[in-house]
């Protein structure tokens, strides 16, 4: 190397410090910590006991607690990312009329984005309230009706989660506009003087056009569905909902590390999200040669 | 490509009675602007429901509260309820530490993070593009792999109950994210300005502070209010490391309260609205950063 080669690399490095050390501590160091304890019985406070592929074994053919988990984690991932893009490319297209005061409209849609995860999970705790919350009291109110326990029923707790999630979908509808803005306005026009309603010219330009957006926010919402955690332990107390209806996979992770010190277990099901998520995303980003269409690249 | 054949139309369509076309347009336009505006209109109410209820509520005396009817403006109106629940946890010591623990993460994130893109984005070194995608790879790793052997690395420092789990990452790198963003940032920066710098003489840290850094405010502003957010927000972090009540942030204090029994709800929507009001002040003081940051990590990402 060069002394000015080498003083780049000093410099380089010098710079990146903060990170190199930053990533070795907090990323290298714990991953291959985490590899090792996931095969092994650890509780902190004796050391960590080798016990091979024991923790996964239980994991898969002894643990039903486990097994609801993904259950219930797939289920929310499976409703909520794909109502949450449709419902968030519905918003930006409204957004995108360009009606007088739209300004207006965007900051009250993405406001509850913003939102403590921790309040607004008390908040919408308060508004499913069986006996006097607000959705409940208007159902009586204005149609009479019983409504549903909500939160506190095993067959209404995911629903209710995936609807909340609906509320905060301020940050995707913003990507959606950004990326609703790029589509050229000169392939509108040619749908409109060939006589394209609406609905065609959505599905054959608007879509077509949104689909690397739409790519990006999917694996955005599959990520976040998947590691589902904060909303969960306020609104349950760490316990998982009625009958474990509630107990997403990041949930009882978290129980099984901290509440019964099954630290190797605990890591054990860390790496089996990792490969969750990793085959998800990869399974997605296959398919997106089909299905995604770069435009400008 | 598009351009002739978008010219060839619009001719024949003019010369094909483009006047009645013109108007039919013009009506479609219309329908679909008040459909939308009502829709708009509609859809806002629904989504600002929460609030006004959670503010309802926070304001009704309990016989209000817990009455099956619905009812929108409290009356009386229980101002106290802000001082009883104010009082009824150490909210003023989750306050301070809330701020405490964001003011440091942001210092730390806008620090680091921007030392390290501007390594990334402007120097030159052999590995960087390899490091980089390392990075990048690093972002894909839920933090539940991470974060146990992480908790027993903080456990063995003594750092528990501290704020140091919660801070020092942020010295450190200030994550991957915004690594990435900003470097996004400097590479738009032009060549030239650095090229003079260096030709006059210019250290790298010079460029750094004088060049790099004073160019970037935009991307920088969008750190800060990211950080902000993310750090006030922060519920698995105090929860992990943060046990004594001296401690807690306010999003783990909000959710003990609401834990322990006898918590009225009254106070618990009061603390929530307060716990909300100071990121809504940032939030209208610093929109567009908020937009401009998400827009472009939606579109470079």
């Amino acid at each position: 190397m060069t002394t000015s080669e080498r003083r780049h690399l000093r410099n380089g490095l010098l710079f990146a410090l903060p990170y190199l050390i930053g990533v070795a501590a907090f990323v290298v160091y714990p991953l291959v910590m985490s590899v090792y304890y996931s095969f092994c019985r650890y509780n902190i406070i004796s050391s960590p006991v080798w016990i091979g592929l024991d923790n996964y074994r239980e994991l898969f053919f002894n643990d039903p607690v486990f097994l609801k988990a993904v259950y219930n984690t797939l289920y929310y991932t499976a409703f909520a990312v794909p109502l949450g893009l449709a419902f968030s490319i519905g918003l930006a297209m409204l957004l995108n009329l360009r009606t007088p005061g739209v300004a207006v409209f965007r900051t009250v849609f993405f406001l509850p984005s913003i939102v403590p995860m921790v309040a607004s999970a008390m908040l919408w705790l308060w508004v499913l309230n069986p006996e006097s919350g607000l959705v409940n009291g208007l159902l009586r109110q204005v149609a009479g009706i019983d409504g549903p326990g909500w939160l506190a029923d095993e067959h209404w707790s995911k629903p209710s989660l995936v609807l909340m999630s609906l509320w905060g979908l301020g940050t995707a509808m913003v990507i959606f506009l950004a990326g609703l803005s790029d589509v050229p306005q000169a392939l509108y026009e040619v749908a409109r003087i060939d006589g394209a309603g609406p609905w065609r010219t959505f599905r054959h330009v608007t879509l077509p056009m949104l689909t690397p957006t739409i790519l990006f926010n999917l694996v955005m919402g599959l990520i976040g569905a998947f590691q589902y955690f904060t909303q969960v332990y306020v609104m349950t107390g760490g316990r998982g909902g009625p009958v474990d209806s509630t107990m997403f996979y990041a949930l009882y992770l978290y129980r099984n590390s901290f509440y019964y010190l099954r630290m190797g277990y605990a890591c054990a099901m860390a790496w089996m999200l990792f490969v969750l998520i990793f085959v998800c995303t990869a399974a997605v980003f296959a398919s997106s040669r089909r299905w995604v269409y770069y435009h400008g690249e | 490509m598009m351009g002739g054949a978008v010219n060839g139309r619009r001719a024949a369509a003019r010369l094909l009675g483009g006047g009645r076309a013109t108007e039919a347009r013009e009506r479609v336009s219309l329908t679909r602007a008040v459909v939308g505006y009502t829709l708009l209109i509609v859809l806002s109410a629904v989504f600002l429901t929460p609030f006004a209820w959670t503010v309802s509520t926070s304001l009704k005396s309990d016989a209000q509260v817990y009455s099956l009817d619905v009812t929108w403006i409290p009356s009386p109106v229980m101002w106290s309820n802000y001082a009883e629940a104010i009082t009824a946890i150490p909210f003023f010591t989750y306050l301070r530490n809330s701020v405490t623990v964001t003011a440091l993460c942001i210092v730390g994130t806008v620090f680091s993070s921007t030392l390290v893109a501007y390594a990334f984005g402007c120097l030159e070194w052999p590995g960087r593009d390899a490091l980089f995608v390392l990075l990048l790879a690093g972002m894909m790793l839920p933090p539940q792999v991470t974060m146990i052997p992480v908790f027993i690395l903080f456990c063995r420092l003594g750092w528990v109950d501290t704020f140091a789990p919660l801070v020092v990452p942020a010295f450190l790198g200030g994550g991957a994210f915004f690594v990435f963003l900003l470097r996004q940032f400097f590479k738009t920066l032009p060549k030239d300005l650095f090229d003079a710098a260096r030709i006059d003489g210019c250290s790298a840290f010079g460029m750094y502070w004088r060049i790099a850094l004073p160019l970037s405010r935009p991307a920088v502003m969008t750190v800060v209010i990211f950080t902000l957010n993310m750090t006030w927000n922060d519920f698995l972090g105090p929860l992990v490391y943060l046990n004594s009540d001296s401690k807690k942030t306010l999003a783990l204090g909000l959710q003990a309260f609401s834990s322990e029994t006898g918590a009225e709800q009254a106070e618990l929507m009061a603390i929530s609205v307060l716990m909300v009001l100071p990121l809504l002040i940032v939030f209208f003081l610093g929109q567009r950063y908020f937009v401009e940051g998400i827009t472009l990590t939606g579109m470079k990402g």
